[in-house]
């Protein structure tokens, strides 16, 4: 499944789109604490988060994921929501729960 | 290609900064055509290395080495230097204050994940004077 397949889903709403849509999404990673994605985020991973700054998305970058999802309706700070746009990172949110989030990407990683 | 040397001065305490230096050695490593698995390396380290100048050190400076065989990072820093190296390298070890934690850092995982993203890496560091840290990452 890439980037683009995800946004096309309906799963979630797409706040940013970023530079790689055709990317396609290696695994699901959850987590919050920035200094443990920073080390275990795989590469092309979907990213489901609530911490919304602009770390996050330097973290997102650098760690070389996919795309992010900002879950409980947590939205993206100013400062972020910029960083996203110069810097093309695909960003969703949604309502769901992060489990369910991540569920949900998951479900459609095995098909 | 012959040895190219990037270097950066690095804020100290502004975290909406931190991670520039990364993205742009990120960027041009790219530019260069070097694999994305040295590339996802090198950025990790060095942005990890960025944000503990910043939150530690009061900045500092990075230089970036690049040649066919090996990208090497040395970051330099005049903060109050690691008094046991040996427990800032225990994963979950962290002397950072909460206003870094609640932004998601400060969880003890830097240094860790440091040496965890290179091939070498070679604290050297004096009480009150400083720090450097070399890390090499092989092509």
């Amino acid at each position: 499944m890439t980037v683009q397949d995800l946004a096309d889903s309906g799963l979630f709403a797409l706040e940013n789109e970023g530079d790689e849509m055709d990317r396609e999404i290696t695994k699901c990673f959850c987590c919050d604490l920035l200094s443990v994605a920073m080390g275990r985020a795989p590469s092309g991973c979907a990213w489901v988060t609530v911490m919304g700054n602009m770390n996050t998305l330097a973290v997102a970058s650098l760690a070389d994921a996919a795309c992010v999802i900002m879950a409980e309706g947590v939205p993206l700070d100013a400062t972020a929501a910029n960083k996203a746009k110069m810097q093309g990172i695909t960003v969703f949110k949604t309502e769901l729960p992060i489990f369910e989030a991540a569920l949900a990407i998951h479900e459609r990683l095995t098909l | 290609m012959e040895a190219i040397c990037l270097t950066y001065d690095i804020s100290p305490d502004d975290f909406t900064r931190a991670g520039e230096a990364s993205s742009d050695v990120k960027k041009k490593l790219k530019q260069m055509g070097v694999g994305p698995e040295a590339i996802r390396k090198v950025a990790i380290a060095m942005y990890e290395g960025e944000i503990n100048m910043v939150i530690h050190a009061n900045g500092g400076k990075i230089r970036v080495e690049i040649t066919p065989e090996k990208i090497v990072m040395i970051l330099d820093d005049v903060g109050p230097g690691i008094p046991d190296v040996d427990l800032a390298m225990q994963a979950g070890y962290s002397t950072a204050p909460d206003e870094v934690r609640s932004l998601g850092f400060g969880a003890g995982m830097g240094l860790p994940n440091m040496k965890k993203y290179t091939d070498e890496m070679e604290v050297e560091t004096h009480l009150g004077v400083g720090t450097k840290i070399t890390m090499v990452v092989n092509i």
